[in-house]
């Protein structure tokens, strides 16, 4: 009978050693979570982070680089420091710092690195290199900051800072870790993998202390960093310097287009600051100052910024109007019978060309009540839907009412009324008419545009109807590769025939018209357009475009100067030494640039949000 | 009786001993795959090798060797004559450990002898097996007498307690695996039951709170009675034994509690609530059986390789060549690896299990039983306390982790029974 007990014994024995296979096939087979937390243990991950890309202006002058700069890491248990105050002289922090950081430290972990001083400057690190060896268990690790040559340009460039929670959530690649700095704004952004280039990664194995033990996996699965490409932009440095010096203590944009290439020479967004403010180890003081001031020095105002474009819109109104066949250069219009005001000009003889180089109100009024009701029918409210179709159709050729794709992140479409539009805001379809919507004729009511759309408008009157689509980036790398896009012209659907009238009229308007002496250049033939943009507060914003000189054009410009009245005032004399310095190197009308440079309209700017949306993302 | 020792040579049971070469081998190899360091390969000839773990298990296991010689070289008769003495020898041995002995990692229960050091509480297992097993030899005993259990109880209950009183509860509770011995040689069911029942008690009284054991035992006790026979369930005095039953329950579970709470000391107490909840004291003793689960779980399937783990060889799991040997065969050879180790283990335990009913004298039966409950109950704990179903108790797993005194008491303790063995048909059957 004792006999048997042998089984019962082996039975039990058996029972345990079938508990410990489940017990182990579900640690080892189906539970997956120690696998991972045994690479998080035993392999290190070190990652190499490239130097971000270079930026060139279009004479190849260097314009952000990159300076090194070096942590100091503390690794408690070999940290051996005999004499403390000299270190705290050395490393420049006080006994208090230096307790508190190390305590800090190992309660973090005694046998990892802790970062213990952030951002020493090349100059302190090369004061400590020597002395490093006195102090075990602190090491320095490198990384960088982007460095600026010049203050101008800084909203356009955007900048650099460490990658934020909810974009780190967003980014579809996982790419980006805590900590990695990402390019938030300006061509910082838009061409941020192209800067970055792709951090490399080193796995090492380590063991329980955290020391180094050799490659894992051979180094198979390393990857070698590859460094950031190079931006070479079309920006004139130069001219851009000038530019922002004339947009001094004003609001506004100054935008400047090649217009054979669409190449962007010179884009001002001002109030602006100092770009390096933004990049040094005081980023969140700086940031938080910048991004409280009530003149938003942050945003990029020309893409982005809205503004009605006053008058400058007439000579859209006159080139639709031919290209439709409603207008020739020979239809007169006198100022009876319009709701709109003139200025005081000879209308004895109101045709086109007198109409643009006098900014004709009336004219433009009767010229648009034509171009809508021209070959309709029906009743008034169906004949202005079917010419308002027509009309907004050709308009947007132009680039009004869409993005123009610029390679910035933060472009706005703007708004170009069509008969949806009006639909909607009036609740329904001939519910509105003409009488209703002729603000649209001198460019105002619910028009809605950028300076940079300007500035490329300007561009397609130099080049007779097309344009080539604004961008700030001629190459990118070595190879200076570029989008194709950038290269291919985009014709606005009207007829080089019908731009002689237009470019005579706006030179008459330089000459003896509606700007002023200051905006005239003795030797350059320019051809320009002032606007008077209304606002809901404050005073008019003043806007002009132009393009120089008028036979082969080299460069065409759109100022906006915010509540600075008529545009003849402020922003065609702000243009026309823009202008004077690019095409001659030099500016002869000296009194004009102090005038202007020291002029300031901040007194009648109003604190108002000038985008819907501010551009940061808040 | 005059037997030659090319006879016993060809009696030993060659399978038993290739069981125990292969157990020792993989032993060693994972106690060399945990110090192996791949940027520094030491070979077995490099002089410095010797001072490493698995240059030092190489001598234990050559020293080994010569045990097995020195025990076939003894008359098999011995163990049976100086059982008591030697009994004897390892008592007065544990009793002067506190005077005599120094401290090993942290543990004061060791022998030095030059740079040798012994626990004799590894040997007194054997000892106690012997003293045991000569014992139950006499015809007179009966393990259902309660004055021959006294007696049985009393030789396993004296080292034990000098063990405890040593501080190594783990090396003493090995002590309880010679129930088995004694259950196969007639101690009635109801002690080994008894115990069983006593753990299950004590596991339950930790994990479950008292009103719910109080339910399941009323419950068990409803369907108890609901059973019994009608005549049965009308006497009064079965309500009073259930009431009486479920109120001893939940009193020894009170005392559990109370036990665990009051009685223990604190690291012994910590060594349970880690077994509950892994998470508590993640950097101490839950760091242990955290880092030991996580070296086992990343094994996989096939494992990582041999010589290919990450968690044993860079000193994840502490103890990782003694008491935690089994996470680098979880890591390095994975799932298949363990169970086959696990298979093994259980094959060469049903080996001595049947070569000990093959005895014809009680003594070495008894005695192969003592063999094969030691064994267990460590292979038990110390697997156990790896994948976290067991408490941390410092206790080896046999022919496998690295240690002189563990070898040295493991080879000692089977190979005296293989030689018994090898001479069971000289044996006299009583």
């Amino acid at each position: 009978m004792l006999e048997g007990r042998r089984i019962v014994i082996f039975l039990v024995f058996a029972a345990i050693g079938m508990v410990f296979i489940g017990k182990l096939f579900y640690l080892q087979m189906v539970d997956n979570t120690y696998e991972k937390a045994a690479d998080n243990n035993a392999i290190r991950k070190i990652i190499q982070i490239p130097f971000r890309g270079e930026v060139y202006d279009r004479h190849g002058k260097l314009i952000v680089y990159n300076t090194p700069i070096y942590d100091l890491y503390v690794t408690p248990r070999k940290a051996v420091v005999n004499d403390t105050n000299r270190f705290c002289a050395l490393f420049n922090v006080t006994k208090g710092y230096f307790d508190s950081t190390m305590h800090r430290a190992r309660v973090y972990s005694r046998v990892k690195p802790f970062l213990f001083l952030k951002h020493l400057s090349k100059e302190d690190f090369a004061r400590i290199q020597d002395a490093m060896v006195d102090y075990p268990g602190f090491s320095i690790s490198t990384s960088a900051f982007r460095t600026y040559q010049s203050k101008a340009l800084s909203n356009a460039l955007g900048y650099v800072a460490e990658i934020n929670p909810n974009s780190l959530v967003d980014q579809p690649d996982d790419y980006y870790r805590q900590g990695d700095y990402v390019g938030i704004s300006g061509l910082e952004a838009f061409y941020e993998e192209s800067l970055r280039g792709n951090r490399g990664v080193k796995y090492r194995m380590v063991n329980s202390n955290g020391v180094e033990k050799g490659e894992y996996k051979k180094g198979q699965l390393d990857i070698n960093p590859t460094a950031g490409q190079n931006l070479y932009t079309s920006i004139d440095i130069r001219l851009q310097e000038y530019a922002d010096s004339l947009m001094m203590h004003k609001v506004g944009s100054v935008v400047a287009i090649e217009p054979s290439t669409g190449e962007v020479l010179t884009m001002v967004s001002a109030p602006s600051y100092d770009p390096s403010l933004l990049a040094g180890r005081n980023f969140s003081t700086y940031y938080r100052q910048l991004a409280l001031d009530p003149l938003k020095p942050l945003i990029n105002r020309p893409p982005s910024a809205y503004y009605r474009p006053g008058s400058t819109f007439k000579l859209v109104q006159a080139l639709v109007g031919m290209q439709l066949g409603s207008l020739t250069p020979a239809s007169v219009f006198t100022h009876a019978g319009a709701p709109v005001k003139c200025h005081n000009h000879n209308t004895s003889h109101n045709d086109l060309h007198n109409a643009i180089q006098w900014s004709c109100n009336p004219y433009f009024y009767h010229a648009f009540r034509k171009i809508l009701y021209d070959n309709t029918n029906g009743n008034t409210y169906e004949r202005s839907a079917q010419g308002l179709q027509r009309w907004s159709d050709l308009v947007a050729n132009f680039g009004f009412g869409r993005k123009l794709g610029v390679d910035l992140n933060n472009e706005k479409k703007g708004n170009l009324p069509n008969v949806e539009y009006y639909n909607k805001v009036y609740k329904g379809e001939n519910t509105w008419k003409f009488s209703n919507i002729y603000s649209l004729s001198i460019g105002e009511g619910e028009l809605v545009v950028s300076p940079l759309k300007m500035a490329n408008f300007a561009a397609i009157l130099a080049n007779k109807g097309w344009y080539i689509p604004p961008h700030l980036v001629k190459g990118v790398g070595d190879k200076k590769t570029i989008d194709p896009f950038y290269k291919t012209p985009v014709s606005v659907g009207v007829d080089a025939k019908y731009f002689g009238v237009v470019h005579q009229g706006m030179l008459d308007a330089v000459l003896h018209g509606t700007v002023g002496g200051d905006g005239k250049i003795p030797d350059i033939q320019m051809c320009g357009k002032t606007g008077t943009s209304q606002n809901q507060k404050g005073k008019d914003h003043s806007v002009f475009i132009a393009f120089a000189p008028k036979d082969n054009p080299k460069i065409a410009i759109a100022v906006f100067v915010e509540n600075a009245g008529f545009g003849g005032f402020a922003a065609a004399p702000i243009a026309s030494l823009i202008i004077e310095k690019y095409l001659k190197g030099r500016v002869d009308r000296k009194d004009v640039e102090t005038k202007f440079m020291n002029m300031s309209y901040l007194a009648n700017v109003t604190y108002r949000r000038p985008v819907k949306k501010d551009s940061l993302g808040k | 009786m005059n037997s030659s020792s090319s006879n016993q040579i060809v009696k030993l049971d060659w399978l038993t001993v290739a069981m125990y070469a292969l157990f020792v081998l993989l032993g060693w190899m994972s106690v060399y795959s945990a110090v192996y360091n791949p940027e520094a390969p030491l070979g077995i000839f490099d002089e410095a090798f010797y001072t490493g773990n698995a240059g030092k298990q190489l001598i234990w296991i050559g020293t080994s060797f010569i045990l097995i010689m020195l025990i076939f070289a003894l008359d098999f008769r011995f163990f049976e004559s100086f059982a008591l003495i030697i009994y004897v020898a390892f008592i007065l041995l544990l009793i002067a450990v506190p005077f005599l002995g120094v401290t090993v990692n942290g543990s004061h229960s060791w022998f030095k002898y030059g740079s040798v050091t012994i626990q004799p509480a590894e040997f007194s297992k054997t000892a106690t097996a012997l003293l045991l097993a000569k014992y139950l030899n006499d015809p007179q005993v009966s393990l259902t007498r309660i004055k021959n259990q006294a007696i049985a109880a009393a030789i396993v209950a004296l080292p034990m307690l000098l063990i405890i009183g040593s501080n190594e509860t783990g090396s003493a509770l090995v002590f309880a695996s010679f129930i088995i011995l004694l259950y196969r040689e007639g101690l009635p069911g109801e002690f080994p039951g008894l115990l069983i029942g006593m753990i299950l008690l004590f596991v339950s009284s930790l994990l479950m709170k008292p009103l719910s054991i109080f339910l399941v035992l009323v419950a068990f006790a409803g369907i108890f009675i609901l059973i019994l026979p009608i005549y049965e369930r009308r006497k009064p005095s079965t309500y009073l034994r259930a009431v009486a039953a479920i109120a001893i329950i939940m009193s020894l579970s009170t005392l559990v509690d109370f036990g665990v709470n009051h009685v223990l000391k604190e690291h012994q107490r910590n060594r349970i609530k880690v077994l509950l909840d892994p998470s508590f004291d993640r950097r101490g003793l839950g760091y242990q059986v955290t880092q030991s689960k996580i070296a086992i779980g990343s094994g996989g399937f096939w494992g990582k390789g041999y010589l290919g783990g990450t968690q044993t060889k860079f000193d994840f799991v502490p103890e990782q060549s003694t008491d935690f040997i089994f996470c680098t065969i979880g890591e390095e050879f994975g799932f298949m690896g363990v169970m086959g180790v696990i298979v093994l283990f259980l094959f060469f335990l049903w080996r001595l299990l049947y070569l000990a009913d093959q005895q014809r004298s009680r003594f070495a039966r008894a005695y192969g039983f003592g063999v094969a409950g030691i064994l267990f109950f460590h292979f038990l704990v110390n697997i156990g306390m790896t994948i976290g179903l067991m408490p941390i108790m410092g206790i080896p797993l046999p022919f496998f982790s690295y240690g002189g005194s563990s070898l040295w008491s493991f080879t000692i303790l089977l190979f005296i029974f293989l030689k018994l063995d090898s001479h069971r048909s000289d044996m006299l059957s009583r």
